[in-house]
């Protein structure tokens, strides 16, 4: 066949056209990168050669700028099966079994394609976890948009919502929570984080490691086309807002094509797992990334034959070939003389399942094409980016903003209550939310709506409660304290279903980090999460960087995303947030402080966020979280809720909204404090008959407030003020406002 | 009793009916829709959930011609329970086991939720152990909306062959249709998913009664 | 080899709620003066036949096999000679 086709190659720019037009910096590599290049090789890299340097050395496949940063997480303790570095983090979750999880930025190719870019990020994340030989359970989506009322951002929401709707209701995995908010600061740069979540049995971990000098490269699952190609060079440079050029660069997704590849995959690995020594999706940089870096970590070399790559399209060079980011594909390492019953697995499903290679000794990365040798490097270099120390400085806005706060205007209580229950960071989202399938597979308890999602471990008494958290306007206006807010915000979600928090992974969004003041802003809120981690032991065991999150020069709010797993050793602790009886006992725990700087309040307002936060006593925060978490494990809540955005008044309002009942409350405060925002508050309501019990075991953390009551009726009264409104009135308003102001 | 349930490449409920009909003991297994066994040896046959072959084309009509769509409609045709939920009952449709189709949602999106059926046909092999006249049931689709013309439906009405109806009418079938059966009562598709409501720990087993009935079913025509 | 452009589209009767959301889509973007837009399927097939006539009852016949649900659905197509 090879023979009938005219070499592809023909009217590639030489090495030394690559050296004189410099055409390498289109492609992200700095001349720097490229003479360092030329020297190790002592001769200069052909056109294939230069592509996978251009691939690899991105900051998106190779994280040279974040890596000083990134290499600071605490990431290890007695759960850590595996950490940062595979394609997912797995955690010991007793009886064998593991959970595996990780994080995934899709904002770039969001931004230009949104159906597309969700859809390929939801099939993206998910092959991150089954190559991991764990079958995924869930799917968790944060979603930041900018300013809601702009055409803009509803030609977003919808392709997003869309995108994510038709790759994961398709592959059957449940989407069953995450976070959308809008904010101006996203207008021309959204944000897709997609989180996945699956199950291990131990004794069938695999990473993605080339072992073995002998052993097959296997390719599987979908033909690779030119779609993609530079997709990680793609994310790794600053937008343009003439998007239309950058088109070509987002994939398209096959959900179909990924169940079939998901299932054979898992079954090869159950089946055969002795014969497969390693597998990694082909994700980012493709071919070239997966193999460079099976092979790296193994310390082997490997060659490939690029001829026997499966191709949709005719007269594909080896650069097309290397680079193209084809989605549904997967590199299995398998055993020499193993290969045919693992081919056969995949030939049942009607599945690609090639021989493209084989592990060599040494560290040699060589490919061939039409017989001759069009690729030789050596691979330890290939996936060794030149480091890059990036300078930091605190930004000006830091320096001159004080924790003197915001005093807004609450002279009319109820109003502002229903005003905050309008705002589109705090309305429901269940219109959308309806279009993902947040039950199939039959395992979800807690359903989107709740503090955090939980799904049942089938054939245990175990549940896992995952949840994804952003607070970027306190990121904004304080990096550390923002990081170490959202890592608490994340653990009382958890902590709120009655789960021990057990590890997170995240995605780091930021704007571009050759800029000083976005290093350190990236620096400092990766610190603040680092610290809370330790302190509760949750240790970050993977993760993403997204830099460059700008447009025509304006960088996004520094916005890190955690996402939390927690572990229910006993379904009977699982507490949701709805009040359950009339008569319950409603307290508040934790603390009420008249902190507005940032607040949804505050942006209500005045239409902007300013100021500084005020320090958070993380020693306090984490003996107030384990109180609640106590109290859920003894079963003493018949409710919990987190107090998030909006205060204590929103999140009481929050356990009324789906209920008959109503509430009376009193609070020992002004009136303005219940809408205030700070980290450690819940709002939980007890049965009158352990009211003793738990006044006990939360001592003077807890404040009872007032009662569950049936007229249906939201009274609270502080010190200089009250609100009074029917539930129903209210909630109406938290349904109906996003729908509203969506059209 | 033993019952199968069928999994075509893209199907995604598989194992939740799988695990329903385990738990409310109709003794289930699987097989795959390539192949071209007999069904003889079970009473019941359950095509699932899902995306077959990715919905290309159109729900269902891809799938009908898997081989194993003839031991389905020999099943069929001897009188053995046959269901279909969701993609299954789109797959009957087009497959001509059950008249109509089912078609984009009227107002076109994917919709995740709970519903209340009303219990049409009281004496149904598919309802016979309820009691109540109202039943909550999860959907979970895209294509919907049941569509036939106005014969069919006068048929459908006049003999008795529609089993399930929404109480409200979330996605603009006619004549509020959730499920039906064939003329004989022993072919049935629904839109909703009862698989997915039998267990106390998810909130919902008002899916229960209807795995119950089937058993009920199965008990009165003899076991095998 | 001949080549067949096959187009599939609802029959006038039926509700096409895709057809319905374009329509205020184009709307909205002040197209004002659409009164109607039907969407359908588009299916170019490239077969062997023994003649023309062969070729048009291949596709007649795979059209109403597979490409179209005959409940709701209605079909036309052109076809041609091609070369292989």
């Amino acid at each position: 066949m090879r023979e009938n086709v005219a070499n592809p190659m023909v009217n590639e720019p030489t090495p030394a056209d690559i050296q004189t037009t410099q055409l390498y910096e289109q492609w992200g590599l700095t001349p720097a990168e490229y003479d360092l290049i030329v020297e190790k090789l002592d001769r200069l890299p052909n056109y294939t050669e230069t592509g996978l340097f251009s691939a690899m050395w991105s900051e998106h496949c190779s994280y040279k700028k974040s890596k000083p940063v990134l290499r600071t997480f605490w990431s290890k303790n007695e759960r850590v099966l595996q950490g940062p570095g595979e394609g997912a983090g797995i955690l010991d979750i007793g009886d064998d079994q593991a959970v595996v999880f990780k994080a995934e930025s899709h904002n770039h190719p969001s931004a230009v394609e949104p159906y597309e870019g969700a859809a390929t990020g939801v099939g993206g994340i998910l092959r991150d976890i089954f190559s991991m030989g764990a079958q995924p359970i869930a799917v968790l989506d944060s979603l930041q948009f900018g300013d809601i009322q702009s055409k803009q951002t509803q030609r977003l929401v919808d392709g997003v919502v869309a995108g994510i709707a038709g790759y994961g209701n398709a592959i059957g995995i449940p989407t069953v929570g995450g976070a959308m908010n809008f904010d101006a600061t996203y207008q021309h740069n959204p944000l897709v984080n997609v989180m996945a979540v699956g199950l291990l049995d131990q004794k069938h971990l695999h990473v993605g490691k080339a072992e073995g000098a002998g052993n097959s490269v296997l390719y599987v699952g979908a033909t690779t086309g030119r779609d993609g190609i530079h997709g990680a060079t793609f994310a790794s440079v600053e937008f343009d807002s003439n998007e239309d050029q950058n088109r070509s660069a987002v994939q398209v997704g096959d959900p179909f094509m990924e169940k079939l590849v998901m299932d054979a995959t898992i079954r090869a690995i159950r089946e055969f797992g002795d014969s497969i020594i390693g597998v990694q999706d082909m994700g980012a940089a493709g071919l070239v990334s997966s193999t460079a870096e099976m092979a790296d970590k193994a310390g082997m070399g490997m060659t490939l034959d690029l001829n026997q790559v499966p191709q949709r399209e005719a007269h594909m060079t080896p650069y097309e070939l290397m680079l193209s980011e084809s989605q549904e594909r997967m590199i299995l390492i398998v055993k020499k003389g193993h290969e045919a019953q693992v081919q056969q697995v995949f030939n049942e499903a009607d599945l690609n399942a090639v021989v493209i290679g084989e592990v060599v000794a040494g560290l040699d990365y060589q490919l061939r094409f039409n017989d001759e040798i069009v690729a030789d490097v050596p691979v330890d270099f290939l996936t060794s980016a030149p480091k890059v120390n990036l300078p930091q400085v605190k930004p000006a806005r830091l320096e001159q903003a004080t924790t003197e706060q915001y005093q807004p205007d609450v002279s009319q209580p109820t109003q502002v209550l229903t005003q905050l229950l309008a705002q589109p960071t705090i309305a429901s989202k269940a219109s959308l939310y309806r279009h993902f399938d947040s039950s199939v597979r039959t395992d979800t308890v807690v359903k989107p709506g709740g503090d955090a999602a939980v799904i049942r471990v089938r054939g245990t008494q175990k549940a896992l409660a995952m949840t994804t958290d952003i607070n970027s306007r306190y990121t904004y206006l304080n990096p550390y304290i923002g990081g170490q807010w959202a890592m608490l915000e994340a653990a009382q979600n958890i902590i709120a279903t009655g789960a021990e928090p057990i590890g997170i992974t995240d995605c780091l969004n930021f704007g571009n980090p050759d800029d000083p003041e976005i290093y350190f802003e990236l620096a400092q809120s990766v610190a603040g999460i680092n610290e809370v981690a330790q302190k509760i032991n949750t240790p970050v065991i993977s993760g993403n960087v997204s830099l460059n999150n700008e447009t025509d020069g304006t960088a996004i709010y520094p916005t890190p995303m955690v996402g939390m797993v927690g572990l229910h050793t006993q379904t009977d602790h699982i507490t949701t947030i709805k009040a359950k009886s009339a008569q319950d006992a409603i307290y508040l725990v934790g603390q009420l402080q008249g902190q507005f700087n940032g607040s949804e309040l505050q942006h209500m307002q005045i239409g902007a966020i300013s100021g500084d936060l005020l320090p958070i006593d993380v020693d306090y925060a984490q003996g107030v979280q384990q109180k609640v978490l106590q109290a859920a494990q003894q079963q003493l809540v018949a409710s919990s809720h987190d107090i998030a955005e909006g205060g204590l008044a929103v999140a009481l309002s929050e356990v009324l909204f789906g209920t008959t009942f109503g509430a009376t409350v009193n609070v020992d405060a002004p009136i303005e404090w219940v809408f205030a925002e700070a980290p450690t508050q819940f709002v939980v309501t007890v049965k009158p008959e352990q009211q003793a019990d738990f006044e006990k075991l939360m001592s003077t953390d807890a404040v009872k407030l007032g009662d569950i009551t049936n007229d249906g009726q939201f009274k609270l009264i502080a010190t200089n003020g009250q609100i009074d409104a029917p539930v129903a009135t209210l909630e109406s308003v938290y349904k109906d406002s996003l729908c509203q102001q969506l059209q | 009793m033993k019952s199968v349930v069928v999994r075509f490449p893209g199907s995604n409920c598989d194992e939740d009916m799988y695990y329903a009909l385990k738990d409310l003991g109709l003794a289930p297994e699987f097989i795959s829709a390539q192949s071209d066994a007999s069904l003889d040896e079970y009473d019941a046959i359950f095509l699932p959930g899902g995306f077959s072959y990715g919905d290309y084309l159109r729900t269902g009509a891809i799938a009908r011609f898997s081989p194993i769509m003839a031991a389905v409609q020999t099943a069929a045709a001897q009188g053995k329970i046959v269901v279909g939920i969701c993609n299954g009952f789109q797959i009957l449709t087009e497959s001509g086991l059950l008249p109509g189709q089912l078609m984009m949602n009227e107002v076109p999106g994917f919709i995740c939720d709970e519903t209340e059926l009303v219990i049409n046909q009281k004496t149904s092999a598919f309802t016979n152990a309820y009691t109540a006249e109202q039943i909550l049931v999860p959907v979970a689709h895209a294509d919907g909306r049941y569509y036939a013309d106005a014969e069919t439906l006068q048929r459908l009405e006049d003999q008795n062959q529609i089993v399930f109806k929404y109480a409200e009418n979330l996605n603009g079938s006619e004549n509020r249709i959730a499920g039906i059966t064939n003329e004989q009562g022993n072919v049935l598709g629904m839109m909703p998913h009862p698989e997915r409501a039998v267990e106390t720990l998810l909130g919902n087993t008002d899916g229960q009664n209807f795995f119950k009935s089937i058993l009920a079913t199965v008990a009165a025509q003899g076991v095998n | 080899m001949y080549l067949a452009k096959i187009k599939v589209t609802y029959k006038p009767s039926v509700l096409d709620p895709q057809g319905e959301v374009i329509k205020s889509a184009l709307h909205r973007l002040d197209y004002e003066t659409v009164e109607q837009v039907v969407q359908g399927k588009y299916f170019e097939v490239k077969l062997t036949a023994s003649d023309l006539e062969d070729a048009k009852q291949l596709i007649e016949s795979m059209a109403e096999a597979l490409l179209i649900n005959q409940n709701t659905e209605t079909y036309d197509y052109t076809v041609e000679e091609v070369e292989g």
